[in-house]
């Protein structure tokens, strides 16, 4: 059993309830509560879950970005949650639609997004809307593409 | 965000200064750009990215075994460490269990890596801040560690020691024996390393009141391990969400309370004493039987099986070139590395392989942190607070 399932459960309802619409659907998987957000809402729910005493989402474990081929939208961008005071973990998740590669920062929520999104950013190639210092992190500052692509080959391109 | 910088008087001339990416106390290929004024740090914006090899894509195109090397070159300080955490993550994905003694065998062997990994910080903090003597200690008991891993995995540093599901050997014969005996001596070291800085006057005034980082601080930025910790926040994954077995195991956390090098110092000297009480109820405990669980479409088969029967030298062929099926799903395992929480997140899509995965690097967030408290310091306590802060650059950079 997951640690802090049970508050991960109450968080699923507690947005159900608060959200509703925004909540486009769940996953539970080996215990790990994802919740699907609609993009536009991400930063409401983010703030809604980190502030509310219930829950106390406040610490931000990790950011990672995923490449899709061949499906309605291209990427998808997981956050993951803690709450220290429940010790519980919960996954948010977002795709933009119709392909598009614009996802809000987050970085007004939990400040040590700043680097997750910005290697998110320089890997995958997500725009994250609003971020104050997008730049590339690991990467050369003159690299062109994003290798974490899954059109990007294993040997590079012009290597 | 934007680095944080110190407003300065006008007419103020400011100096960039270019440190590292080879600087001996940047630990490895770290640059810092520091804009001084005088001998003030205003700003400090770290670029990384000097070691990275592309790890994450490469996990896409091996399968999970074969990723297991390349686990070693994340935090090469504490390779052990690193293959019992991405084990953990594969084992989360595909719902095995390990045996106890396998488990065991894990938590030992990580705790001595977490002793090797802070033994190799302190000789080199001491170092960066002039104590020379300090090294040379640290260094002859790392050696007795690393003659350890040899012994138990055949190399020093690379040790690729866990299998998916198991362990790649047991423990030689002798060698509980002989970790329990080092452990002892072990013991007094530490001590001895305390009679040199904890209360020597130099190393005191370099460390007290530096580089503070403020708890508030530290949870926004998302550091974890040993920073956060002297920063003044139990947590430690070890105690809330264990792994491995570590619910068996009495130890405590220490914390500190200002959040400063000197507590930074404090801290991992504690939690080295902590982890020689792990490994010694370890070896005190140590339970039988079977090191991998009893699942022939996992693990290889014993070699004598595979060259006298066929159904096992059918698995031994599938394992070894097709890799085995994993589940589709997405998974996240954290473990308490020494430098702090090391995750990994596995997207699976069925197959050998994961689809992506992200290593979520305690050194990398934590050196987050690095540009907000080096504004204000002298320049010269910049290299206390890197050192503090113990980042490792394989990790940093994958």
């Amino acid at each position: 059993m997951e640690h802090g399932a049970e508050t991960a459960r109450r968080a699923v309802d507690g947005l159900r309830a608060a959200f509703g619409d925004a909540i486009l659907g769940q996953a539970t998987f080996r215990g790990e509560e994802t919740l699907f957000i609609d993009p536009a809402r991400l930063v409401e729910v983010g703030r809604w879950l980190k502030e509310s005493p219930d829950f106390a989402f406040v610490y931000l474990v990790d950011i990672m970005a995923t490449h899709w081929l061949e499906r309605e939208y291209q990427h998808e961008v997981a956050y993951l949650l803690y709450s220290f005071k429940h010790n519980s973990i919960l996954r948010l998740k977002v795709r933009p639609a119709g392909g598009g590669d614009r996802v809000p920062t987050v970085t007004g929520v939990w400040r040590t997004a700043d680097w997750h999104e910005r290697e998110e950013w320089d890997k995958v190639g997500v725009v994250f809307t609003g971020h104050p210092n997008l730049k590339r992190i690991l990467m050369p500052e003159d690299w062109e593409g994003h290798p974490l692509r899954k059109d990007y080959p294993m040997e590079g391109i012009g290597a | 965000m934007p680095y944080k910088t110190e407003t300065i008087e006008p007419g103020t001339e400011l100096l960039t200064v270019n440190m590292g990416p080879s600087h001996p106390s940047t630990h490895g290929v770290l640059r810092l750009i520091l804009t001084l004024d005088g001998e003030r740090v205003v700003k400090a914006e770290p670029v990384m990215g000097y070691l990275h090899r592309g790890m994450e894509k490469i996990a896409e195109n091996k399968t999970y075994t074969q990723f297991i090397p390349y686990t070693d070159r994340l935090d090469y300080l504490a390779p052990l460490s690193n293959n019992v955490g991405f084990a953990l993550a594969v084992e989360k994905l595909l719902d095995v269990t390990v045996p106890p003694r396998c488990r065991h065998i894990r938590v030992l062997v990580c705790e001595m890596a977490r002793i090797s990994a802070h033994l190799l910080w302190l000789g080199t903090h001491a170092v960066d801040l002039g104590a020379i003597t300090v090294f040379m200690y640290t260094f002859r008991e790392r050696e007795v560690l690393y003659d350890f891993f040899e012994a138990l995995t055949g190399t020093r540093l690379t040790t690729s020691y866990t299998r998916i599901g198991g362990l790649t050997r047991d423990l030689p014969s002798g060698f509980l024996d002989q970790v329990g005996r080092w452990l002892e001596r072990f013991g007094k070291e530490l001590d001895e390393y305390e009679t040199l800085l904890t209360k020597n006057r130099i190393w005191v005034e370099r460390t007290q009141g530096v580089g503070v980082l403020p708890l508030a601080d530290a949870l926004e930025l998302g550091v974890t391990g040993a920073n956060l910790r002297a920063s003044g926040f139990e947590w430690d994954l070890r105690k809330a969400r264990p792994y491995s077995g570590y619910e068996q195991f009495d130890f405590d956390i220490p914390i500190g309370t200002t959040g400063d090098v000197y507590d930074r110092y404090l801290v991992r000297i504690e939690e080295m004493r902590q982890a020689v009480r792990i490994c010694k109820q370890a070896v005190r405990t140590m339970p039988g039987g079977p090191i991998c669980v009893d699942d022939p479409k996992l693990v290889l088969p014993p070699k004598e099986d595979v060259l006298t029967r066929m159904e096992e030298l059918i698995h031994q062929f599938i394992i070894v070139t097709e890799g085995f099926e994993a589940p589709r799903g997405e998974v996240y395992h954290a473990i308490e590395a020494p430098k702090g929480e090391l995750g990994f997140h596995i997207v699976s899509e069925g197959g050998p392989s994961p689809y992506r995965m992200k290593i979520r690097s305690p050194s990398f967030i934590n050196l987050q942190a690095l540009p907000e408290i080096c504004v204000g310091a002298l320049v010269s306590d910049v290299v206390a607070i890197i050192a503090s802060l113990d980042p490792v650059m394989g990790e940093v950079d994958r």
